[in-house]
């Protein structure tokens, strides 16, 4: 666990709303940084997918090809491509500059819950609610994935990539992990539905959400529980969670409008960040800044730390 | 028309030139030209790819122009005409060569381009002598003039080389190298010495060399003789042997005499070659004889008619030459002299003369071992004999297919999966079920068979009463017509007869039970195809009575009717599957997820860990690594995904009730016992009506009305135990406790078997429930389940879980269904399960009793399972040097203990449940505290 050495100055929360991005495509499903957190992508629920400046809020490309709403979407390490995936089952992997599909991989007999790139952009790993994880390849001309990972007993709602690892969160209760470099699948159950995991930026621990409104922080070697985390509500809902840029924080959305902040070491609530008066439905950290984008409704809002200045114009 | 007529020959000229370039890369290569090359294709080109045309006698004629006229490409304009008046075309002079074609330019052509000595650096000191000589001769000629004619046949000139060779010593007729000593001959071949190859002219006397061989003053050193060193370069022409082409310029060298040789050898060579059987006079030639005939330029042309006997040719392999010692051949002498000083340095041993010894070694072959045959192989072939298939060659049948490793479909060796359950039982010595019911009328009831039987006998009147008419009819027919018995069968026959006619009967077996039967079944098929009446007559058994025949003859005609009828309309419609149905069995993951409730409570617990994973491996597809860039963990496998093994199917109605998960909420106490009732119920599952009646029941009925009750609301608990009641409430509670247990399993995603309360309910005694009231138990199961109910908060979330999952993906808000009996009814069954074996549901009037039995058991199994649990964690930890997992496993040893305390005690009294498991704050703190980023 190489956490960060400890700085003079405490890890700051992003809890100064700096901006409020009408998306004007509906519902945002899903909100994505993208890799270096210049930009940002908003899942739509009119069938678009949206490229930001979050900072600027500028809108930079509008991408529509997909039958339905969009349901999460990831960018490729070179910020060349995007992938996305829907309700209309299908995952469509977009050119960033010309705004056009230049894959659509259909297959799955749901809805795509969750799209991730692998880390040179090569496989997509769409999870569904047809309760398998397809990787389809972005080389080759194949319409059928490269293997389809259908251990999960109920739908997959979360779906995150490293180097050699596949992890996945399934309603089913269980976390799945399947291990590439040692060909081993690892299984851990919560018992509650998941709805969103992520690594720890170190890669030793995953954080998984359930639906008995708990984040658990597990040591990804032994599934050993190493912290939990409560007080924010997530009962019904598919929530997004993550941690923040230097793992110091665990953060999750509520259905209570407010965003959870947890001290990663301490599991005591840091903050509690009112958003607003709906859900909020996603949320995304940026990889190296205090810098927190969450969606509610239809707009997308972005966070900083108190003492943050706007370098440049904003807006 | 001009331009794409140039291009068209320029892409023809580059292909052309491609194809030469792949024909000489495949020589190259060592290949063989793929196809001969067709002889419209066999053409002669220039090396610009053009046709080449061959005028005149020899291919001197070179063709004119352009394609054999007069012009060039353009037409009759010079290309360097340049119409304009600004720019005039200057006056070139014109010479030769712009009249020529390349081939006229090139190495073989009249004007050659290619770089050749020049007269200035052509020796010239013979020639001074020459002009001296010629300006003599001249002077002092009789006739002037007549050096005009060595002018005029002045031979080439020397090259550079000669006059360094020259100025460096060399003689002309001298070999090039060091001066040797030349050693004397040691022997003098017999004169009637045997020769191969072709004989020389006999009578030839001795070479001069020979002679000066005879005095050799040993202080005296000769300069080596000139002799071209032997190549040992392999043939890889069609010429003659050391043919050479006729080089112009060896030609016409002025070599002093020497007229050339078609043959490589020098003369000296030539000599030394064949020993001393030489040449004649100093005369050089070649080899000549019959086998070579005779050059033109050669004098010697008497010999030519020398008739080659057998006798001149050895024909026994001997020791030694006794004369020169040169087998035939060899090499010239010089050359294997040479090599002598060296041949000591790196052989020690005798060298042959005119052998040398080799400058490289010869690669070694390398052999291999001839393959290692199995130990059982026999060089024969054994052809297996084919034998049919009949009763009494089964035996030999088995053992034949046995042999060649092929399973059997022999009724006596069929697959476990091939028998039924009265077939098991029998094996396993198991006293057949009384009345076992073979059929489904067997289950109907005595009431139901009775209505059966009257149809029955209705329509057997009716049939009776057509027969008689169509009899009549028949008689009516003018057609006399013997009483027979069976009347019925004529009719029959007849209709048959048009429609049996194509039926294919190998595919059916109706009695496929009773081979004898069977046989006696076709057989009265095949006669009836071939139109005869009393097939059937024919080919009953007669040994039967006369009952017997009368049954089997109405049920054979039945069977006709009904397959021939249904395999003509249906045939049409289905084809064949493509593949073999294997029915029995279905592909299940080899590791499964289960025992839920295990890991349930561990969750509760908050001990996760190793309680909570579960291990699998997984292969991951080979292009998947490739695309992660990692090395395939299971480089040899062809597998993808988790392992598969072969399982067996479950029925329809278990897979409608048993999802695959097969994480039945069973405890490992129970798991074995499980695994028995499972293997049971495989086992059953083929037949459906060999099991019990209240199975049967059980599943189906079941099935529907857990439907049905689920939709309709929330299942009341039937507020009688029943047992002792009569039959018809007996089967109702059945019915109900069905329902329960099948929303269960519907929520739980359990298995479909009915528990023993179901059983006891019908089979046990009555004795003990007869002294308590219905009510009292109804009260007193409903108190259990409020108990349960709030006990097992948490574990409500189980069905949540279900219903969670259609929830969770929507973002949207979905209305979460009532559901707010289930998590009672679960709970039952999360009772009964936590304790291992079946146990009567808690509307039971003994629940409460029964429960506690098991429960202690389950205590003393958890505490038994927690020690062991805690010894594997501890050899574990010593293995591991971990500072943070040697801790970690202390402190669960601490917790493993407790929480077997509370798991038993929250099992027992399910009320305490939530409070003693909490993982405190402070626990948990220094649990992460003891995280190595503490240490950092």
């Amino acid at each position: 666990m190489a956490f960060p050495e400890p700085k003079p100055r405490g890890p700051e929360l992003p809890q100064k709303r700096l901006k409020t991005l009408d998306c004007g495509q509906g519902a945002v499903r899903a909100v994505r940084f993208n890799v270096d957190g210049n930009y940002c992508l908003t899942c739509g629920s009119d069938k678009t997918l949206k490229l930001w400046n979050p900072l600027r809020g500028t809108l930079l490309r509008t991408y529509s090809g997909h039958g339905y709403e969009v349901l999460d979407a990831a960018g490729s390490f070179d910020n060349s491509s995007l992938c996305s995936g829907g309700g209309d089952k299908a995952v469509v992997l977009w050119d960033v500059a010309s705004g056009q599909v230049v894959r659509k991989f259909r297959g799955h007999a749901g809805k795509v819950n969750t799209v991730q790139f692998n880390e040179e952009a090569t496989v997509i790993l769409s999870g569904s609610i047809d309760s398998t994880i397809r990787c389809w390849d972005c080389r080759s001309r194949k319409p059928e994935p490269v293997q389809t990972l259908d251990e999960a007993r109920d739908g997959i709602s979360s779906v995150k990539v490293s180097d050699h690892e596949v992890l996945a969160g399934s309603v089913d209760g269980r976390v799945r992990r399947y291990d590439l470099r040692m060909g081993q699948l690892f299984s851990d159950y919560v018992g509650s539905p998941i709805t969103c995991i992520c690594f720890s930026r170190d890669g030793q621990c995953t954080l998984v959400s359930s639906l008995d409104s708990t984040l658990r922080l597990l040591d990804k070697d032994t599934g050993e529980l190493l912290g939990e985390y409560t007080g924010h509500k997530n009962k019904e809902y598919k929530l997004d969670c993550c941690l923040s840029e230097r793992d110091t924080h665990v953060v999750s959305c509520s259905e209570d409008g407010k965003v959870f902040f947890w001290d990663l070491v301490e599991g005591a609530l840091a903050l509690a960040l009112p958003v607003g008066p709906g859900v909020v439905q996603s949320l995304t950290y940026h990889p190296t800044e205090p810098c927190l984008l969450t969606a509610m409704g239809g707009s997308i809002q972005c966070w900083r730390e108190e003492t943050y200045e706007a370098e440049g114009a904003p807006g | 028309m001009g331009l794409a007529w140039s291009r068209w020959k320029k892409m023809r000229k580059l292909r052309h030139r491609e194809v030469k370039m792949t024909r000489i890369a495949e020589l190259v290569k060592g290949e063989r030209p793929k196809k001969p090359i067709p002889l419209q294709d066999q053409t002669v080109r220039d090396e610009k790819g053009r046709y080449k045309r061959f005028h005149g006698a020899f291919s001197g004629g070179f063709s004119a122009g352009y394609f054999n006229t007069v012009g060039s490409k353009e037409g009759w304009t010079p290309s360097s005409f340049v119409s304009s008046r600004q720019n005039r075309a200057d006056k070139s002079v014109l010479g030769p060569e712009d009249f020529m074609d390349e081939e006229d330019l090139s190495e073989f052509g009249i004007a050659p381009k290619s770089i050749v000595t020049t007269d200035d650096f052509a020796s010239k000191t013979k020639d001074r002598i020459r002009e001296k000589a010629r300006q003599l001769a001249a002077a002092t000629a009789p006739i002037p003039g007549a050096t005009l004619l060595d002018d005029l046949i002045t031979p080439a000139k020397l090259s550079v080389g000669f006059e360094l060779l020259r100025k460096m010593g060399w003689k002309e007729g001298q070999g090039i190298g060091p001066r040797v000593k030349r050693r004397p001959r040691r022997q003098k071949p017999d004169p009637g010495v045997k020769i191969y190859g072709c004989a020389l002219p006999p009578g030839g006397s001795e070479g001069s060399e020979d002679e000066d061989d005879d005095y050799l003053p040993e202080n005296v050193t000769f300069a080596p003789k000139d002799v071209t060193p032997v190549d040992f370069t392999p043939k890889d022409n069609v010429h003659g042997l050391a043919y050479k082409g006729l080089d112009p310029h060896q030609a016409l060298f002025g070599t002093s005499g020497e007229h050339f040789n078609l043959f490589s050898g020098g003369p000296e060579e030539t000599g030394d070659l064949l020993g001393d059987i030489g040449v004649n006079k100093g005369r050089k030639l070649g080899i000549s004889g019959q086998a070579f005939g005779v050059g033109a330029l050669e004098e010697e042309d008497d010999d030519i008619y020398a008739t080659e006997t057998l006798s001149k040719y050895d024909t026994v392999l001997k020791d030694e030459e006794p004369g020169d010692g040169l087998y035939g051949w060899t090499a010239p002498r010089q050359y294997k002299s040479q090599k002598e000083s060296e041949k000591d340095l790196c052989y020690v041993g005798k060298i042959l003369d005119g052998f040398s010894l080799a400058s490289k070694p010869l690669s070694s072959k390398k052999i291999y071992p001839p393959p290692e045959l199995p130990r059982d192989y026999r060089p024969v072939h054994y052809f297996r004999p084919v034998v049919a298939a009949t009763s009494e060659n089964s035996h030999l049948l088995q053992v034949l297919s046995e042999s060649a490793g092929k399973p059997t479909n022999d009724p006596g060796t069929r697959s476990r999966h091939q028998l039924n359950a009265c077939k098991r039982g029998e094996l396993l010595g198991e006293t057949p079920i009384q009345g076992a019911p073979t059929s489904v009328l067997e289950f109907l009831s005595q009431k139901d068979k009775e209505r059966l039987k009257e149809v029955k006998q209705a329509t057997d009147l009716k049939a009776a009463q057509l027969r008689a008419r169509s009899l009549a009819q028949s008689a009516s027919g003018s057609r006399p017509q013997p009483l027979s018995p069976d009347v019925g069968h004529c009719s029959w026959h007849m209709a048959l007869s048009g429609g049996m006619a194509s039926t294919r009967t190998s595919n059916f077996k109706p009695f496929a039970k009773d081979p004898e039967k069977q046989k006696r079944y076709e057989e009265f098929l095949a006669n009836m195809k071939r139109g005869q009446k009393d097939a059937l007559e024919r080919c009953l058994d007669p040994g039967m009575t006369e009952w017997e025949r009368g049954r089997e003859r109405d049920e054979f005609a039945r069977a006709a009717l009904l397959y021939a009828s249904s395999h003509s309309t249906l045939s049409s419609r289905f084809t064949h599957a493509q593949e073999e149905d294997d029915s029995e069995q279905v592909e299940v993951p080899r590791d499964q997820e289960n025992d839920v409730s295990d890991k349930q409570s561990a969750v509760k617990m908050k001990m996760f860990g190793k309680l909570t994973r579960d291990t699998f491996e997984w292969h991951p597809d080979k292009l998947l690594c490739k695309r992660f860039n990692v090395p395939d963990p299971y480089p040899d496998s062809t597998l993808v995904g988790l392992p598969r093994v072969k399982r067996d199917k479950y029925s329809v109605f278990s897979f409608l009730t048993i999802p695959e998960t097969a994480s039945s909420p069973v405890t490992q106490a129970s798991s074995e016992k499980v695994a028995q009732h499972r293997a049971s119920d495989k086992s059953r599952k083929p037949s459906r009506w060999d099991t019990s009646k209240e199975e049967k029941k059980e599943d189906s009925i079941s099935e529907f009305l857990s439907l049905a009750r689920s939709k309709v609301g929330p299942a009341k608990p039937e507020p009688s135990p029943l047992v002792n009641k009569e039959e018809a409430r007996a089967t109702e509670s059945v019915s109900n406790k069905v329902v329960n247990k099948d929303v269960d399993s519907q929520t739980e995603g359990e298995g479909s078997r009915p528990s023993m309360d179901l059983f006891k309910a019908i089979f046990a005694s009555s004795s003990d429930e007869k002294s308590s009231s219905s009510e009292d138990e109804q009260g007193d199961s409903e108190d259990d389940q409020e108990g349960t109910r709030e006990a097992d908060f948490k574990s409500s979330q189980e069905t949540d879980l279900v219903e969670a999952s259609s929830v969770a993906q929507a973002s949207e808000p979905a209305p979460q269904e009532p559901a707010p009996f289930f998590p009672i009814q679960k709970m039952q069954i999360d009772e009964r399960e936590a304790f291992g074996p079946r146990l009567p549901p808690v509307f039971c009037p003994n629940a409460r009793q029964k429960l506690e039995a098991p429960l202690k058991e389950k205590h003393k199994k958890n505490k038994e399972k927690h020690k062991t649990k805690k010894e594997h964690r501890r050899k574990k930890e010593k293995k591991k040097k971990h500072r943070k997992h040697k801790h970690k496993g202390k402190q669960k040893n601490k917790k493993s203990e407790k929480s077997s305390s509370s798991e038993s005690t929250d099992s027992s009294d399910s009320q305490s449940e939530e409070g003693p498991t909490d993982l405190s704050p402070q626990e948990l703190l220094r649990r992460l505290k003891r995280l190595p980023l503490r240490r950092q």
